[in-house]
């Protein structure tokens, strides 16, 4: 993969901040514009610069589980959300919220919705990064692409 | 009973789970369930007999009156005497008989607990309902036995013929349940019994359902035109054949028959039916069942037959053959496991069911040999057994039965028999090897004799059969008491062996002359049934029907495969598009009355003229990245309105959707040519641009109704309500976000199910591509782990 020096600087300093404000998304976004949707694909942002920069190995190497791991995780965690009310005789999905004291933030509030978003946060992200995982090779250079036919490419030997 | 059915299942499911590692003890395990089944009803039977029957009840779906009602009474007990008692003695022989540890056999032990579970339940539902979903389980259940041999393609083909046909059948019989349950308006069997002459009255609904509810119970139990299923399902292990297809599955439909025939019987076309369906069966069972020579077949032919016996004397809701029938009931359990076992015995020690191959049976083989000879003599209605006394109340039940066409079910229950009396002669001379070809038989001289552990589970059987027979007070009780059970009106006459002289007794000894008959002039009759065989072969038989309706579909399915998916994307995608844009569009047009004034910001001038000027470039660009990034501005532009519009939530996922979404593009395109092969046409051609015309306007129609849907309506909307209960209710006050994760949450729930489908779905179609380009799939990187998507399935069409 060919790099450049400035968007790979770039990218690096981006990188996380933009991560940073997708988890700012997930976790405000039930007060202010926002959300897990809006959370995720802003961190699949994050990581098609990560693709733009070093290809389909740089974003295999900046999460450390695979992608599906991650998609499952969510789907997990936002089934699990929605059916533990069942185990307290509640309704599915039914809400619920705590309180917390922290020392420097004052009083923070999380409710039951904020795991719920946070599965569906993994979810977009994950499928961010499936969709890389898929289709982020490189095609073959060796031929250049105006010329490929319109059907799937054809067997080649490969050097 | 609930807690019985339960044990069933979890053992099944632990012993399933836990696969070969128990070997053959497995089946000691799976006996468990069964064997606490047994002595719980035994315990239960003094009362039951007496008329007490037990109940229990679990809600299901109350709103629905959906509920497992549970109801054990005397006829219950008869069944339950054969799924728990058959069981135990299954699950006893069949670690001898398995005697080398195979793979499958700790799958086999298991599922043959799940299948005696589903069968308990299936005998003591009181409600039609709860009665259907062990019916069906106990379908699944043998589908999985016949096919646990799941490398044999001819297990897996009867397997799947096996639950077509019952499954079609269940379908057919919830139908009719359904149809039932809401004309007389319960569900529960016992109630349904004091509703006789309501539902005689009911009219039409009433009549189709009985032969609906008909049709399901003899895909069952294996009536004609349905049957052919059971003789394929013989490729299962003998111990599979022995309880399922013999003693327990197979009688369910019978047991159905048994449980409506005093309230149905009278109804439509049942009586005619039935006894139609069950003649002709049990004929042609028997007809069949004496030209084989495989002795396995034989017998399930000769199931076919009495299961067929059956369906005449309990379909007939008259109680004195219904009396014969639970006595057959009884008889048969016991007999025809006996021979099952017989023949497995048979086949482990010679390695051959073939009669023309089974040679002289040696000194050790005695048991099985009086196994044979009793279970034959028992099956062919032979005094003293438990089989003759079944025989003797039918005929005689029949001969005294008032109804329309009694004369024809007594010709023809007399034809059965003597064709029965036939082929169990010809069952015991071959099992013992009279009827080796001349040059064969040798197997017999190499055979070590059977272990004492694969003859005592039949000898059982062959000890109850004698006991009964000669000593029929010993189930004179219970047999009263079941018919009594079935039939409240019923008083039944006791059982004995000996009636005196009576037209029973003379027709029984007319059947068993003829069929001795038979049995010495069997070169003729084989002879006899040749010719006619090649009479009848012209004739479609019903495994025939059964391949042509599988092919039949399948062909019918890929012609309009091909018809509908040919291959061109730009067809799929005019076909969706257009259904899209005109369906809805028909009922808006027809709402819409005036022009709705919209009226907005100055804002949104330039930016709808910008949207505008995008999208024709967009469809007019030359080169696909053009194309996809000139969208990309469009979805930008669009997120810049709801900035207008107030409403960042939106404009921030647009935003985020567009980004994601363009990058995700020009990944696709880089193996894409850069440009259209007709750049030009795709402006110019009139069908796009209809296409194109008719989408946008569907559109703009579709927007301007929804802004004025409400002009008119004074109700407040629910947005209004959502708006005042977010923050109190759900503790936030992004509205929108609230709404997704809260008020609609559980969408929210299913769209990102969605999203993982897809996501699999398109690593699936990149790596299905990239292996017909010839490359090795790569195995992801670090992680490694497979996502369990199938290469190659899909048909990638760009």
């Amino acid at each position: 993969v060919k790099r450049l020096l400035v968007v790979d600087t770039s990218v690096r300093l981006l990188h996380h901040s933009i991560l940073v404000l997708s988890l700012y998304f997930l976790l405000a976004g039930h007060n202010q514009p926002g959300g897990g949707f809006v959370g995720g694909l802003t961190a699949g942002a994050a990581v098609s610069l990560r693709f733009v920069a070093g290809g389909p190995e740089a974003v295999r190497t900046a999460f450390r589980f695979r992608p599906w791991t991650i998609l499952g995780t969510g789907l997990a965690v936002s089934v699990a959300t929605a059916l533990v009310p069942l185990l307290a005789g509640n309704a599915v999905l039914e809400h619920d919220d705590v309180s917390v004291d922290l020392p420097v933030l004052g009083t923070v509030k999380a409710t039951s919705a904020l795991p719920f978003d946070i599965g569906v946060y993994l979810v977009v992200l994950g499928l961010a990064l499936m969709i890389f995982e898929a289709f982020g090779e490189e095609p073959r250079l060796d031929e250049p692409a105006g010329d490929r036919p319109l059907t799937a490419p054809q067997p080649e030997e490969v050097p | 009973m609930l807690a019985l059915i339960i044990a069933h299942a979890a053992v099944g499911a632990l012993v399933v789970g836990l696969g070969d590692r128990l070997g053959r003890r497995a089946f000691a395990v799976a006996a468990a369930p069964m064997a606490a089944t047994l002595v719980w009803a035994l315990a239960r039977s003094g009362d039951v007999v007496d008329g007490d029957a037990v109940t229990e009840s679990l809600t299901w779906v109350g709103g629905l009156d959906l509920a497992f009602d549970l109801r054990f009474d005397a006829f219950s007990l008869v069944m339950v005497l054969l799924v728990a008692g058959v069981g135990v003695l299954v699950c006893a022989w069949s670690p001898p008989y398995f005697s080398h540890d195979r793979p499958g056999t700790g799958r086999l032990a298991g599922l043959l607990a799940l299948f005696a579970g589903s069968m308990l339940g299936l005998v003591v539902s009181d409600h039609l309902l709860a009665l259907f979903v062990f019916w069906e389980l106990t379908s699944v259940t043998s589908y999985l036995l016949i096919g646990n041999d799941d490398r044999n393609p001819v297990a897996r083909a009867a397997a799947r013929q096996a639950i077509l046909v019952t499954g079609a059948g269940g379908l057919v019989l919830l139908a009719g349940f359904v149809l039932l349950g809401q004309a007389a308006g319960t569900y529960r069997i016992s109630e349904l019994a004091e509703l006789g002459e309501v539902l005689a009255l009911a009219g039409s609904t009433v009549d189709v359902a009985v032969v609906l509810v008909l049709v399901g119970a003899f895909t069952k139990s294996a009536q004609a035109p349905f049957g052919s299923w059971l003789p394929g399902a013989m490729v299962a292990p003998t111990p599979i054949s022995t309880y399922l297809h013999s003693a327990t599955m197979v009688k369910a439909g019978v047991y159905l028959v048994a449980r409506l025939a005093p309230v149905l019987a009278p109804i439509g076309a049942w009586r005619l039916v039935v006894l139609t369906v069950g003649a002709t069966t049990m004929v042609m069972g028997g007809w069949r069942a004496l030209r084989q020579h495989d002795l396995k077949l034989m017998l399930a032919y000769g199931t076919v037959s009495q299961l067929g016996f059956m369906m005449v004397l309990f379909g007939a809701g008259e109680y004195p053959m219904t009396q014969a029938g639970v006595v057959l009931l009884l008889a048969h359990g016991a007999f025809k496991a006996a021979l099952f076992m017989v023949v497995g015995i048979v086949d482990h020690e010679l390695g051959t069911r073939d009669i023309q191959r089974i040679g002289r049976l040696g000194r050790g083989f005695t048991p099985v040999i009086v196994i044979t000879v009793v279970g034959a003599a028992s099956m062919a209605g032979v005094p003293p057994l438990l089989g003759f006394i079944a025989k003797e109340k039918a005929l005689d039940a029949i001969e005294g039965a008032g109804f329309a066409g009694a004369t024809g079910a007594l010709v023809a229950v007399m034809a059965g028999s003597v064709l029965t009396f036939a082929y169990s002669a010809r069952f015991a001379l071959g099992a013992t090897g009279r009827l080796a070809a001349p040059d064969a038989g040798h197997e017999a001289a190499s055979a070590h004799t059977p272990s004492r552990w694969l003859v005592w589970p039949p000898m059982v059987l062959t000890v109850l059969t004698v006991a009964a027979g000669v000593a029929p007070v010993l189930v004179d009780d219970l047999v009263r008491a079941a018919t009594t059970a079935i039939d409240a009106a019923a008083s039944p006459s006791p059982v004995r062996l000996w009636v005196g002289v009576n037209t029973a007794l003379v027709l029984s000894v007319l059947v068993i002359g003829a069929g001795v008959v038979l049995v010495l002039l069997r070169a003729g009759v084989e002879r006899a049934q040749r010719s006619v065989g090649r009479v009848t072969g012209v004739l479609p038989s019903s495994q025939l029907v059964y391949e042509a309706t599988v092919d039949g579909i399948a062909r019918v399915a890929q012609r309009i495969t091909s018809v509908v998916q040919h291959g061109s994307l730009p067809l799929y995608l005019a076909v969706v598009v257009m259904t899209a844009a005109v369906v809805p569009a028909v009922p808006f047009l027809r709402d819409l009355d005036e022009l709705p004034v919209v009226n907005h910001t100055w804002v949104h001038a330039p930016l709808a003229a910008l949207i505008v000027v995008c999208a024709v470039a967009a469809a007019t660009a030359r080169r696909r990245v053009s194309a996809v990034l000139l969208l990309g501005a469009v979805g930008y532009l669009m997120a810049g309105l709801y900035v207008a519009e107030g409403a960042p939530d939106l404009a921030l996922t647009q935003f985020a959707v567009e980004t994601l979404a363009t990058v995700m593009f020009v990944l696709v395109l880089r193996v894409l040519p850069r440009g259209w092969a007709d750049s030009r046409r795709a402006v110019t051609s009139p069908v796009r641009l209809g296409v194109s015309g008719a989408v946008a306007a569907a559109v703009f129609v579709f927007a301007l109704v929804t802004t004025s849907a409400r002009d008119d309506v004074s109700e407040p909307p629910v947005s209004e309500e959502m708006v005042e209960r977010a923050a109190p209710d759900a503790k936030g006050n992004n509205v929108v976000n609230v709404i997704l994760v809260d008020f609609r949450g559980l969408d929210t729930l299913g769209e990102i199910t969605v999203l993982v489908v897809a996501a699999v779905g398109a690593v699936g179609l990149a790596r299905a591509s990239r292996r017909r380009a010839g490359e090795q799939p790569r195995t992801a990187g670090a992680g490694g782990a497979d996502v369990g998507v199938h290469e190659g399935d899909e048909e990638v069409a760009v």
